[in-house]
This record gives C-alpha cells, structure tokens and sequence, in this order.
C-alpha cells in the first residue's frame, strides 16, 4: 500500500506494466474484425492543379475495395467553420481531398483502401496523376520583404501579439554606451513522434463510429469527425488510451482521421489509416524562424533597450503565430523596447505548436544576446541575469504569482561549478578538446484551462475518476491519481483514473503544459463535492456519530471518515455505503483558473541551465558533456516523472541546438531528409551527464494546488546556454540553429 | 504481380508455434502485429532507422520491418510479450519501470528486447559502449537516461541471462 501524503513522492508510472510487456495498445493496433487498411498518396509537386488520375492499374488489383480522390469523395460539410478544430488559427483551414488544387509539396490526394496493408501500400504506388504546376515560394530567409502583421482570431487569445513599444527604444539605443546587435536564424523542425499518426475507425453501424485515434485531444477529434462529416457528437466516440508521443503535433486532428472516417462511413466497414514516417513530414511542423534583436545597457551593467523583432513561417491558407518576441521583457526591467512579429505565407503545411512553441526559439535569441552583452560589458553572464533580476514582471508592472528564479541561477551555478570558469574564450582545454560552459534563463507561461471531471465512490469504497484527457506520455494518468488519493484520503490503488475518452467530461487538449493544473484542480473540486455528499449520507445514518458534528470537524483518512479530535472514531467509506445501501455516489464538477484573481497577477515557470560542451580542436565536433537544469514551476506532484519531462525537455534542447532539421530545398519546394535515418534526434550515445533540480517554489495565487507544470519548460535554456558554451569554448558566435561542426571549421 | 502466392512459414513466437500462410512481402513485424495481434512490436519507421521494431530471433536482437516473415520460417521469436515469465517480469522490464525509462512507452518493447540482445552479445563493458550499442534504438521522449540507468543496473547486477 502506498503512503499518502502522495503528492510529492517518486511515484512510477501506473501504467509501467503496460508499456513495458507490450500490452499498452496505441491507436493503430486495435486489430478489430474484417479491418480494411486504407494508404494514403500524396502530392509530388508543390502548388498547381491535379489536371488528371488514372487508376486503371489499381482497379485492376485484386483486394483493393476502393480508391478516394477529390473527383469522387463523398459530400462532406459545406463550411470551413465546420473544419475548424479547437487549436485552429486564423485563416481558412485545409480540407483533405476538397478539390484539385495543389497547396504543398505532400498533400494528401488519394486513399487507397483494401483489404490488407500490403496491397494498399502497393496500389498507393500505381495512381498515375498528371499535374499543372504553378510557381511557388518555401524559404522564408528568401521571402522576408513579403512579412504581413498576422491575422487575428480565435487563437489569438492564447497567443496574443506583441505588447506595444515602450519608451523610445531608438532614441535610448543609439546613445547607449554599450550596445549589441545580432540575428538568428531557426531551421524548420518535425515533432516526430516514435507513434505515427494512426486512426481505427469501427463502423457501428447508424451513422455511429467508436475511433482509436493518435491525437492529444480526445473532444477535439470528436468534435471535428461530427462537424465535418454532419454525425451527432454524442454517435462519435474517440478513444487514445496511449498516445507514442504528440509534442504538439496532436494538437490538431491530422488528416489520417478524415481519411479513415471517410472510408469507413462510404463502405460502412471498419477502417484503419496508419501514415508512414515520411508522411509524418507532410502536416505540421515548428517554423522557420528570423530574428533581429538589439540590446542596450548602461555602463553598469543595466539594461536600458531591448529590440527583439521576428518572422515567422506560415502557410497560404491559415495564419499560424507563435508568442516569439515578448519574453524579454517578462524577465528584464529594460525602460525602452520594441517587440514586432510578423508572418511569411509559404506554400507549406500550416505550422503547428512544438514543445515550447515561439518560447523555445525566441529565449535562444534573447539569451544568447545578453551572453553577448556580458561580453560586452565585461561582466560575469550570470551576474548580468541577477544584475537586471526583477520581483515583478517588467512588461506588465504586475507581480508574479510566484518566482523562484533566483534560486534556479544559484542552485544550478552551485551544482555546475560555474565559479571554476575562466571567461576568456578558447581559455579552458580538455586534451584535444576545447571546453565551454554557457548558461541561459528560461521562462514559459502556467497554463490552465476549465476542466470537467466525474467522480464516483463505489461500494467497496473505491474511486473512479472520469476526464476526457489524455495522457501522452506526460505521466497524467499517475500525477491525477495522486492528486485524488491525497484529497479523499486513499491509497493510490483504491483509484482509478479513467480518461482518453471523449465520452468522459470535457477536458482541452493536452498542450502548453497545462493538463496538470487543468484537471488537476478539476479533481481537487469534484473530490471535495463528493466529501460534502459522503459527510451529509454519514450524518443520515440512523444512529450515526456524526449526526450532530459539524462537517468542519469531521477529516478523510484511510478510506473512512472520523472525527479530528479522535481519530479512532471513524466510518469507513464501505461500511457507509453498505449502511445507505447505494451502489454509488457521484459528483460532477467544473473547475477553472480563478481570472478575476489572477488578472493581478503574471504567471510563468522559470528556469535556469548551465551547460559544459567539449569542441574538438580539429574536427569541430560538439559534445554536450554536462548540463544542469533548475525549474521553478511551483510544486512539484511526482518528482520521478517531472524530472523526465526536464530530462526529455534538455535532449530536446540539445536537439535543437546541435541536431535536428527538416532540409527544404527551395528549388523543390519540398523536405528532403524525411526520414529518420537523416532527419538527425540525439541518440543515447549523444547523451551524456544531466541533472535536474527543482527549486522550491511556494504558489498560494496560481490555484489550489500551487502547481504550474513542467513539459516544456526545461527545453527553453538549452538551445541558448549550448551556443553561449560553444562560444566561450571557441570564440565563435553561430546563431543559426542546428550548429554543426562545419560552422566551426 | 508475381509474387501473390502465399508460402507457409513456421514460426515459434513466445513458445507458441504458428503456420502463416504469408505473401512474400510481408515483413516479419507486420506479420506479428496484423496476423499475429502481437501489437507489442512497434512499428516506428518500417525503414530500420528506429529500433522501435526489435524483436529476438533465435536469440539475436533484429529490426523486424526490415526481416521478411518468409526469412525466419523454423525460427524461435522473441517479442516483448514473451520476455516475461508467467507474470515475473524479467529484471530489465523492473527496471525499466524504477528508472522511469520510458514516457509515451512506444519506442520501449524495442529498447527491452534490444537492450536483453546487447547485454547477452556481451560487448559492452562500460557506460558509454552501453549507449554506443543502444544507439540504434531511437527516444524521442529522451529518456536516454533512464534507458541506460536501467542496463547498467541490470548488467551490473546479472541475472538477464
């Protein structure tokens, strides 16, 4: 039996068994009864018209049950609204197989539905399309003179613009006595997630689906499924259990879901979809990023103006934004600033959120900028970080909820031996290897969205909780388990935490790092309904002791109830129900973050990481040898699986600094390294000493848990400290992402 | 095609023996997944740069996707549904599980089934030629670490075999 208090104890994973003896199904591997697999085909050219199809070979194929195009589709919804997923941005969203315009390179044209894998993979191949190409445009570092201010919509609440200039940043900039000015630029990346995007349609028959689909949101599937193919919500269900990864990509349904529905509801048979991996590289990705920024300080170190202006990639059709330019001023009191961000229409697939979205790409900017300015200045960087350190959040005059920062530049510099650096670049030598150490700040906002959850007492006295969320791989199942047992006061295997099911109350997608504190709280509410209900069915009880005890004196332990002053006497949750002779008790509750409250407030995580690379002198290979995280994200619920999400968060930094890039070749207007033998991730041998520290970090404002979450925030410093590292190790300044060996030859 | 005629195959996969009736073109890993229903065998790539599909045949750790069913008729497989033994789970699966070496658990049967071959090749003697020999079994959560703490706690305490 499990200890409570739970929050705070290294749990494992509940679900460990299950993904460890491969009984854990993800959604491509409901192997239901006379499946039909569907292949999708997609575009070889850019932009253009389909002008013709000719799938004479593919009819000709035994096994083969039907071939989809734009020509003979089944009639789907008439407005675009009707496409819009809740993670939509402005514009005008793309619709599989709507007519027979080309937008990008890797469209989806065609499915090919039959009876076995293999044949529709084959017959995939055999559909002869014939094209008129149009002139296209993919790089952005081309394209800059076409930037346009974004378009605004719904998705524009959560990633608002630029806050407006302040001061007069020119004015103070060209007098300042110490100035820097650089720009960075960002490779396009793919999420990449080890599970492809996989859709089981079953056909229940009446316009009724049951879907197993890889997606981070269970209702926005279901939602999307219903609209567009006109089906009432309530005959759409959508279940992930397991999802292999998502990183943002499952933010939005993905296309194998339309196509899979569409064919099962035209032959009314049970379909599955599964994208191959270089299909993978044909939906969103994190965009191409420019970034001008010019910083100002005083001769003491002070820093007076800060000018961080981006431009971003999106696609013809929607116009996706990231919050790229407005972290600066969070952290540094600067008196004069200008943010602008603007938007490059390409002829790609519309961007979508990766881990740290717009945070990751532009805090590498902004980091590497002050490390230039401590160089500058001649000052120590982490001196210059605590020299312009602020309580409050500069950009809104506002205080922070809680801020634990300073404590992340301590503890981490402490760990890491900051103090044995030398400053001098190229100084510091390890055999043939030059050393480097680097550190960054990073800083990421605490989500939360509104959350439903149903709770039901059983009567054996057990728990079962209900939300539509999912859990990708964050460790939700367990962290909301915990949540639970230490509210109602029973061991984590009295409960249950049932969820990935759009059936089950609302849950948002999991994103921004907000499923934590989303329906974590949404927990703590429900759970404290069901107490009122379990003390007022007590207190009915002919003969109860509890009958004239004020709710107040009456506490939750060990599955029962009993009195605070003498905890002996107690009634436990099944002789209770035994006693009122119910099967169970429900509560159902929303919960949200408190806005009137925290209009006061600005809310972030913090984080602070130091890293050592070794550069070989003649072959300028770059090795992350150690690197120290420290995160302020509020309290911390399950130590085991937040340090994972830090863990995993620092390769990915890692990854973005020295690894990985989707190659565009401009004159294609297509990815060429779409796979994962050339499309370069860390490998266990690239990994190498990591450490995490959490800082301890006291929230009573962000919510009743005081918890902010941790799947992005240790991403956001790594990219920044590993090129501030390599700086220190060689002298050299390499601000476009990946670096790779030869930029230092 | 030519090549749509079925061949027999025999395959003792976790002890059970089997007869498919197989396409020549059928790869070892969809053969588990699709006619087999063991799913556990991941399909991360279906061009051997991944790992995910590691599977023990006849004791050595290969890549499924890139083995045909036909190839291994008369071989003993070993997938992640049969490393554990009549619910015992083997010591690497334990520590899989205390090292926290997974987090969405897809690249994770690949990583137990090539991490039991390595450790029985017996070529890696460190840390590092640990993670040089996992290498090709790719993590995109990261959780390199936990991957690795995990062998090394099973290596150095034996008991794999």
């Amino acid at each position: 039996m499990t200890k409570l208090p739970s929050i705070g104890q290294p749990v494992s994973r509940l679900e460990g068994r299950q993904k460890v003896t491969g009984s854990a199904k993800y959604a491509g591997e409901y192997n239901v009864s006379d499946l039909l697999y569907g292949y999708v085909v997609n575009s070889t050219i850019t932009k253009g018209k389909i002008t013709a199809i000719d799938t004479s070979a593919v009819k000709a194929l035994k096994g083969v049950e039907a071939i989809f195009t734009h020509e003979n589709r089944p009639s789907t919804a008439w407005f675009d609204l009707q496409y819009a997923d809740m993670d939509a941005p402005p514009g005008t969203v793309f619709k599989p197989l709507h007519d027979n315009k080309i937008k990008f390179n890797g469209q989806p044209i065609a499915l090919v539905v039959a009876q076995d894998f293999e044949t529709a993979r084959y017959a995939a191949t055999l559909i002869k399309f014939e094209y008129e190409e149009e002139a296209f445009i993919t790089g952005l570092v081309t394209n800059l003179d076409k930037a346009h201010e974004p378009k605004k919509g719904l998705a524009t609440m959560l990633k608002p613009p630029p806050p407006p200039p302040v001061g007069d940043f020119e004015k103070a900039y060209s007098c300042a006595p110490v100035k820097v000015a650089a720009q960075y630029t960002h490779a396009t990346e793919h999420h990449n997630p080890l599970e492809m995007y996989a859709s089981t349609v079953v056909y229940e028959g009446k316009g009724k689906l049951t879907i197993y689909d890889k997606t981070q949101g269970t209702i926005n599937s279901q939602l999307f499924v219903a609209n567009v193919f006109g089906l009432h919500y309530k005959d759409v269900r959508v279940l992930s259990p397991f999802v292999g990864g998502g990183f943002g990509s499952g933010l939005r349904p993905q296309y194998q879901l339309f196509m899979a529905v569409m064919a099962s509801l035209e032959l009314k048979h049970n379909v599955r979809v599964t994208l191959d991996r270089s299909q993978m590289f044909t939906f969103g990705h994190r965009p191409q990023t420019v970034q001008n920024l010019r910083f100002a300080a005083d001769a003491e170190g002070n820093v007076t103006a800060m000018n961080h202006s981006g431009i971003g990639e999106t696609s013809s059709y929607e116009d996706y934004a990231e919050i790229l330019t407005s972290w600066s001023h969070m952290l540094y009191p600067a008196k004069n600033t200008l943010f602008e961000y603007d938007l490059v229409s390409l002829d790609l697939p519309t961007p979508i959120d990766m881990r740290a979205p717009g945070g990751v790409s532009g805090m590498h900017a902004i980091e590497c900028m002050m490390d230039e300015l401590a160089y500058e200045l001649k000052m120590d960087p982490l001196e210059l970080r605590l020299k312009n350190y602020s309580e409050t959040d500069p950009s809104t005059g506002k205080p922070y909820t809680s801020k634990a920062l300073k404590q992340c530049y301590l503890e981490a510099a402490e760990k890491f031996g900051w103090d044995k650096r030398n400053p001098q670049p190229g100084s510091m030598q390890r055999g043939n290897k030059l050393v480097g150490y680097g550190m960054a700040t990073g800083i990421w906002d605490a989500y939360q969205f509104p959350a439903r959850v149903q709770v039901i007492l059983t009567k054996e006295g057990k728990l079962i909780l209900h939300n539509a969320t999912t859990d990708i791989g964050t460790g939700t199942m367990t962290v909301m388990t915990q949540v639970a047992a230490d509210e109602i006061g029973l061991p984590l295997e009295d409960i249950t935490f049932d969820y990935g099911d759009s059936k089950k109350p609302f849950s948002m997608f999991q994103g921004g790092s907000a499923i934590t504190s989303s329906t974590g709280v949404a927990i703590v509410a429900v759970v404290k309904e069901l107490k009122k209900k379990i003390i007022k069915k007590a207190k009915g009880i002919k003969g109860s002791p509890f009958s004239d005890i004020k709710d107040e004196d009456i506490i939750f332990k060990d599955g029962a109830i009993a009195l605070r002053s003498n905890p002996e006497l107690a009634l436990s949750f099944k002789d209770i129900m035994t006693l009122i002779k119910e099967t169970e008790l429900k509560a159902k509750k929303m919960a949200g973050p408190d806005v009137l409250k925290l209009k006061n407030y600005s809310k972030a995580t913090h984080s602070a990481s130091f890293v050592e690379v070794e550069v070989d002198k003649e072959l300028g290979t770059i090795t992350v040898t150690r690197a120290v995280t420290a995160v302020a994200a509020g309290r911390i619920i399950n130590p085991k699986t937040a340090r994972s999400q830090v863990l995993g968060s620092m390769i990915w930094g890692i990854s973005k600094a020295l690894h990985e890039e989707t190659i565009l070749d401009e004159n294609l207007g297509k990815y060429m390294n779409a796979n994962l033998g050339e499309y370069h991730i860390p490998v266990h041998a690239d990994i190498h000493d990591l450490d995490v520290i959490f800082a301890d970090e006291k929230d009573e404002l962000i919510n009743e848990l005081g918890i902010k979450g941790v799947g992005e925030i240790g991403l956001v410093a790594i990219p920044a400290a590993i090129a501030n590292a390599i700086y220190h190790a060689t002298g050299k300044r390499i601000n476009s992402l990946p670096i790779h060996f030869d930029a230092l030859l | 095609m030519e090549t749509n005629t079925t061949h027999t195959t025999s395959l003792r996969v976790n002890g059970a023996d089997y007869r498919l009736d197989v396409l020549p073109w059928v790869s070892l890993l969809d053969a588990l997944r699709e006619k087999l229903n063991l799913t556990g065998t991941k399909k991360g790539c279906d061009h051997g740069q991944c790992g995910a599909c590691t599977v023990l045949a006849d004791g050595k750790r290969v890549l499924s996707c890139l083995t045909l069913a036909v190839m291994k008729d008369g071989s003993e497989i070993t997938t992640i549904e049969g490393i554990a033994q009549n619910e015992q789970l083997h010591p690497l699966q334990k520590a899989f599980i205390e090292h926290d070496a997974f987090q969405c658990g897809y690249c994770t049967p690949g990583q137990i089934c090539s991490g039991i071959g390595m450790l029985k090749e017996g070529r890696a003697h460190t840390r590092e030629e640990v993670a040089e020999l996992m290498s090709g079994n790719l993590c995109r959560c990261g959780a390199s670490k936990g991957i690795i703490d995990a062998l090394m706690e099973v290596k150095e305490g034996g008991g794999y075999e």
